[in-house]
């Protein structure tokens, strides 16, 4: 009989090696480019060169935070970020919530299945493909909108230059992408609801809105408040590729579309300043970290089975 | 029992219409493609086409034109690194779940932290400049898609519900772990590896990120990124234009091209919707539900 008494190190790798070496493929990648980017969150207090690197620079305090947060912009990326997300998360809830009680209701699985397929296939286009979806929809000269328009009578709409209005198209493009997925995870969640309370609901001669509005809604509402709060954590975070696939370097839509990720890209790559970048990407970091942080928190409380740790 | 019945007729057109709903705007783009450039020019994009014109598909299939050698990149990265993707996270996960493994747990500390904690874009792009991959192949295989701790989680969930006793008979018969992950327990997780694979194929074929971010050569543009090019730099059009694939007065399709070429890139995803589709739902509800 073996003893389970805490044996050392070197006897747990002897005994079980080629377990850990199976480990360690991801584990020298997750150590490169997971751990040995932290030391480079530095260069955000440097006046950083190429040349001269990370250990050689020089440091400059807090000029890089300066900068960003004396500029107004520091304000109107912030304000887009937040404003985007928190208007992706809430409206692709509401709607893929809504669908998925009304797929609930299909008692045609063929056709559930199908209509399914479609809603979904937007989910697995790249944003890229997308922008040209939104392209030859909003084009000002091509464009099918426009022309809808014209036949009401009204004058063409130079969208690509209207900043009102990319609020709600990348809204509305951000859930036609993911409402699929959503709705996906939703019905499944509706599905497994105990199909005693709605029997119980009919018996006291519930109609079907009472089931949904009494019965659906309020028992679906923790998985809802979950994903939408571990959803809330990344807030700070995402939508690079959407926003700069769809909007490029438009920057007369920046004002209302353009967010910390676009930014922070644009001082890297187009002004060619990383240490300005690293600034306003460790801002974003730490902030974005409390959120986590809190959101996880709090969806520990409610239930510590979806907390992510 | 008059009142669900309407209930009923209203639900399914909804959903239907809403459904068509989704699918249109890429009808849209698929039919433009076929357009004739001229009837383009005149009554912009349509639905349903005034002239059709097959000159994009033409000029993009017979013509001497950069879309070839992007496919070949594209089927290329997603291959290779899918391939070294699902096999590096499946080990892991074997690992991870593997009840014998005394330091699992601090392994999975290790890999989580870094879900949790991200550096951004300025970091990886510095350590990407380190590792001498800017304006390689690798740039677009290595960097942020080759690995993925979220998959690496779901995987090790499904492994940690195969009984203890199926690991421990094998020890007993001499197998090691090497034998006991790939011949006993990949085989029993297909499902999950089948999804994981979907998620890092999914993720390579639609990547522009590392592109974007990595190469300047635009030998080494991968179809999404030259996609994303074409809308803007008309000169890689002409460049195709030269090419004279197109007889007669040669104008430029431009219009269409751009939609063919999205159209082309999106081949493969329409290829495998029925597998992609079933192992995507799949992932969606081990991952969801069970959490």
């Amino acid at each position: 009989m073996h003893t389970k008494r805490n044996r050392g190190f070197l006897h747990e790798i002897r005994q079980n090696g080629s377990a850990y070496l199976l480990v360690i493929p991801a584990a020298i990648y997750t150590l490169i480019f997971g751990y040995f980017t932290l030391p480079y969150m530095l260069i955000a207090f440097q006046k950083f060169n190429f040349k001269t690197g990370l250990f050689n620079s020089k440091w400059i305090g807090l000029e890089n935070f300066e900068f960003f947060f004396r500029s107004p912009r520091a304000w109107e990326v912030t304000f887009n970020t937040l404003k985007l997300n928190f208007l992706f998360i809430v409206v692709g809830t509401v709607v893929a919530m809504a669908l998925a009680i009304l797929f609930n209701e299909l008692r045609s699985k063929l056709f559930s299945r199908i209509t399914q397929s479609t809603i979904l296939f937007p989910h697995f286009l790249s944003w890229v493909i997308v922008s040209y979806v939104i392209y030859s929809l909003f084009s000002t000269d091509y464009g099918v909108i426009n022309k809808i328009i014209g036949w009401v009578g009204l004058d063409p709409i130079n969208w690509y230059s209207t900043p009102k209005y990319w609020t709600t198209i990348l809204v509305s493009a951000a859930v036609w992408k993911d409402v699929g997925m959503n709705l996906v995870i939703y019905l499944a969640a509706i599905v497994g609801i105990d199909d005693t309370y709605y029997e119980a609901g009919r018996i006291d001669g519930a109609s079907r809105w009472q089931l949904i509005w009494r019965i659906t809604i309020p028992l679906m509402m923790p998985t809802i408040i979950i994903l939408s709060l571990l959803a809330l954590g990344k807030i700070m975070y995402g939508s690079f590729d959407m926003i700069y696939a769809i909007i490029k370097d438009n920057g007369v839509l920046y004002p209302a579309v353009d967010v910390i990720d676009t930014y922070v890209f644009r001082s890297l790559r187009t002004i060619g300043n990383p240490a300005q970048a690293m600034a306003v990407g460790l801002y974003q970091s730490v902030v974005g970290f409390i959120l986590v942080w809190g959101s996880n928190k709090i969806v520990r409380k409610i239930n510590p089975d979806h907390a992510l740790f | 029992m008059k009142k669900p019945k309407l209930f009923d007729l209203a639900n399914y057109t909804f959903i239907a219409l809403f459904s068509i709903l989704c699918i249109l705007p890429m009808l849209l783009v698929l039919m433009v493609s076929f357009t004739d450039e001229a009837s383009i020019k005149q009554f912009g994009y349509q639905l349903i086409p005034d002239k059709l014109s097959f000159d994009a598909y033409k000029l993009l299939l017979f013509g001497n034109t950069p879309l070839y050698r992007s496919y070949m990149i594209s089927i290329f990265i997603t291959t290779v690194g899918t391939t070294a993707a699902v096999l590096m996270t499946g080990m892991a996960g074997y690992t991870l779940s593997a009840k014998h493994v005394k330091y699992r747990n601090h392994l999975a500390i290790f890999f989580f932290i870094t879900m949790v904690f991200n550096t951004g874009l300025v970091p990886w792009y510095l350590i990407n400049l380190q590792l001498g991959l800017k304006n390689t192949i690798f740039a677009l295989i290595i960097p942020s898609l080759i690995f993925n701790p979220f998959n690496l989680f779901l995987v090790r969930n499904y492994m940690s519900q195969i009984p203890v006793s199926l690991t421990e008979a094998a020890k007993i018969d001499g197998a090691t772990d090497f034998y006991i992950a790939f011949r006993i327990f990949f085989p029993l997780c297909m499902p999950v590896l089948a999804t994981i694979t979907l998620f890092y194929g999914i993720g390579y074929w639609n990547n522009w990120f590392n592109a974007i971010m990595l190469v300047d050569n635009q030998q080494l543009y991968p179809l999404q990124y030259l996609l994303f090019k074409l809308n803007s730099e008309i000169n890689m059009i002409q460049q195709m234009q030269s090419s004279g694939v197109l007889s007669g007065t040669g104008t430029m399709p431009q219009e269409s091209v751009k939609m063919a070429t999205a159209i082309l890139t999106i081949g493969p995803v329409v290829l495998f919707y029925p597998f992609l589709q079933r192992y995507f739902i799949k992932g969606l509800l081990i991952g969801s539900v069970k959490g």
